[in-house]
């Protein structure tokens, strides 16, 4: 496996850094949003989005591109961010975020934002159209991969536990999901709401490869990443345990920042803990 | 019953355009022995996708697959694809907008056999509901095979109802299909009766008793729920005054209620509406006579025309 450069890990990291502050930024000025788990994908959409995914913003409809589904959509304010730096739209488009006028909506619409390859927003469709996908590019020969990004409170969704059964059937190697193993959902703890572990062992047991990761080191996300593609025989599953509200002191593990929105003065304290200078943009 | 099926006609349809068209894929839900998926399942297996029991999972892969450049048929009963699949409908295809085609099979109380539980008698409430989606529902089994190429080069979601057993023939081959215009089967003066799917036989046997009393009845067949085929009712209501509408569906929301909502802001006239009333309905042994004791029956729509020429004629 090639291993990432200490130059590379360096800039991914700032770059999930960046997203965080974009993330809440875009939040506080709208009133409205997800910040808890936009803060725990930070370094996996960093890792996508300037590492992993083979994609050009000068061609969002290239039929080669690798596809990503963000599943948890309710996130939606670290793609944007992601998006808009890696150049699909211009950040000013964002401006507006939540307007009537603004284009891109509170979840991913994929026939509004350039770069958002399937609309979301309600919980559990990713692995089941993420595999629709696989056995696109399967059919046409392609070797595109598909890319679904998923949270731990999702897999609750038993649709979710369908699409797993589909991709494992038919074997989809050119599938990886990841799941943003923050614990916290909207209502609490998600081993309170809905106890799930031993969330390897299930999707290991229903046919998926697992590939267990530290989701806030950009290393061993772009690692677990790349080792998903050389699976040839069944879809990968990169479990990365995170930290919801991750970056923030007071957003950490709190079920209150799954969707609540920072006032002025939280706001300038998590910008400042996440190293908010004046030229970051 | 005598007719082929509906379901029959269009598995093989079904199997005769994948030949031609190799964006065309299909899917299933443990029901291909009885949709008749299985047609194109033997002729195309690597382009045919069967996710077990769940409905919801297969719309969800038919939407990826239609993100991918496919042509998705996802075939299933119309009971579980209209109420478990419903959310993934909505998200998926219609907001979405992807290019999938949903077969719905065992359609209304054709599963006759099954009863309530099978039945789907709100779907065409439901679908019509969504934005995006176009809803189709043939009349007999060659409609319902002539309508496969259409609704697979149509660019957009569709929902194609299919029952589970044939009905009386009025498609006449060669009749030039297209979506979202109603076909004229007949001509009339003092009424109109608006029919979709099975029941559009029951109505010109309908037309016929009505002739032997004495009314000059128009049929019109409403393949398309949506888009509503303004002009033609609007016609038909200017020019007999009075509409029966008749469908294997409830009297809620389905063609009743399409009519009877674009009428009543453009055109107020009479309108009885034929269907099932709000009921679950119960197994039975023979269809024929399980529409019968359902509403559906001829005499139903002979006494609704009745009230509604009445109501016509004391402008009520």
């Amino acid at each position: 496996m090639a291993s990432l450069t200490a130059e590379k890990i360096a800039e991914l990291e700032e770059i999930a850094r960046r997203l965080r502050l974009d993330s809440l930024r875009l939040i506080a000025r709208r009133g409205a949003g997800h910040p808890g788990g936009a803060l725990s994908a930070a370094e996996i959409i960093s890792v996508l989005y300037f590492h992993t995914l083979k994609i050009d913003p000068s061609r969002p409809d290239w039929e080669g591109r690798d596809r990503f589904i963000l599943s948890k959509g309710h996130a939606s304010a670290v793609l944007y961010a992601a998006l808009s730096r890696r150049g699909f739209f211009p950040a000013a488009d964002l401006g507006n975020w939540g307007e009537v006028d603004c284009p891109h909506q509170s979840h991913p619409d994929r026939l509004k934002t350039p770069g958002v390859d399937m609309s979301s927003g309600l919980l559990g469709h990713g692995v089941a159209v993420g595999a629709g996908l696989a056995l696109a590019a399967r059919l046409k020969k392609l070797p595109y991969r598909t890319y679904v990004l998923l949270g731990d409170g999702e897999c609750q969704a038993g649709i979710v536990w369908e699409g797993v059964n589909t991709a494992a059937k038919y074997r989809l190697s050119n599938l990886t999901a990841i799941l943003d193993n923050n614990d916290v959902q909207l209502d609490g703890p998600v081993h309170e709401v809905m106890p799930l572990e031993p969330l390897a062992e299930r999707w290991s047991a229903c046919g998926w490869h697992v590939i267990e990761a530290d989701g806030h080191s950009v290393r061993q996300v772009a690692e677990a990443l790349e080792l998903s593609a050389a699976i040839h025989d069944r879809p990968s599953l990169v479990l990365a345990h995170t930290t919801k509200g991750k970056g923030v002191s007071f957003m950490e593990n709190n079920a209150y920042w799954h969707g609540n929105v920072p006032s002025p003065e939280q706001l300038k304290q998590a910008l400042a803990e996440l190293g908010e200078e004046g030229h970051d943009g | 019953m005598a007719e082929p099926s509906m379901r029959e006609s269009y598995g093989r349809a079904l199997a005769e355009y994948g030949a031609a068209n190799p964006r065309v894929v299909a899917l299933d839900v443990d029901t291909s022995a009885s949709t008749l998926s299985n047609f194109f399942a033997q002729r195309f297996p690597e382009r045919f996708f069967n996710v077990g029991i769940a409905e919801p999972c297969m719309v969800d892969v038919a939407a990826g697959l239609a993100l991918g450049g496919f042509i998705p048929f996802a075939n299933g009963f119309a009971s579980l694809l209209s109420l478990r699949a419903l959310e993934q409908i909505r998200s998926c295809v219609c907001y979405a907008r992807t290019n999938v085609k949903l077969a719905a099979s065992y359609a209304g109380i054709s599963d006759f056999k099954d009863g309530a539980s099978h039945y789907s008698i709100t779907d065409l409430a439901t679908l019509r509901a969504l934005p995006g989606m176009t809803v189709i529902v043939p009349a007999d089994a060659a409609e319902a095979a002539a309508w496969v190429p259409i609704v697979a080069e149509h660019d957009g979601p569709v929902y194609l109802r299919i029952s589970r057993a044939g009905a009386l023939p009025v498609y006449q081959p060669g009749t030039q299909l297209q979506i979202g215009r109603g076909l004229a089967l007949r001509p009339g003066k003092d009424l109109t009766l608006v029919a979709t799917g099975a029941m559009v036989g029951r109505c010109t046997k309908a037309c016929e008793e009505l002739a032997l009393r004495g009314f000059d009845a128009r049929l019109l067949e409403i393949h398309t729920l949506k888009p509503l085929d303004r002009g033609l009712l609007l016609q038909a209501a200017e020019e007999t005054g009075a509409i029966v509408t008749a469908e294997e569906h409830s009297v809620i929301g389905g063609l009743g209620g399409a009519v009877a909502e674009m009428l009543s802001e453009a055109r107020p006239i009479p309108v009885e509406r034929v269907g099932i009333r709000d009921q679950f309905c119960p197994t039975g042994r023979d269809l024929d006579k399980l529409m019968d004791a359902c509403g559906l029956s001829v005499a139903e729509v002979v006494a609704a025309a009745q009230r509604a020429l009445e109501r016509k004629s004391t402008k009520i």
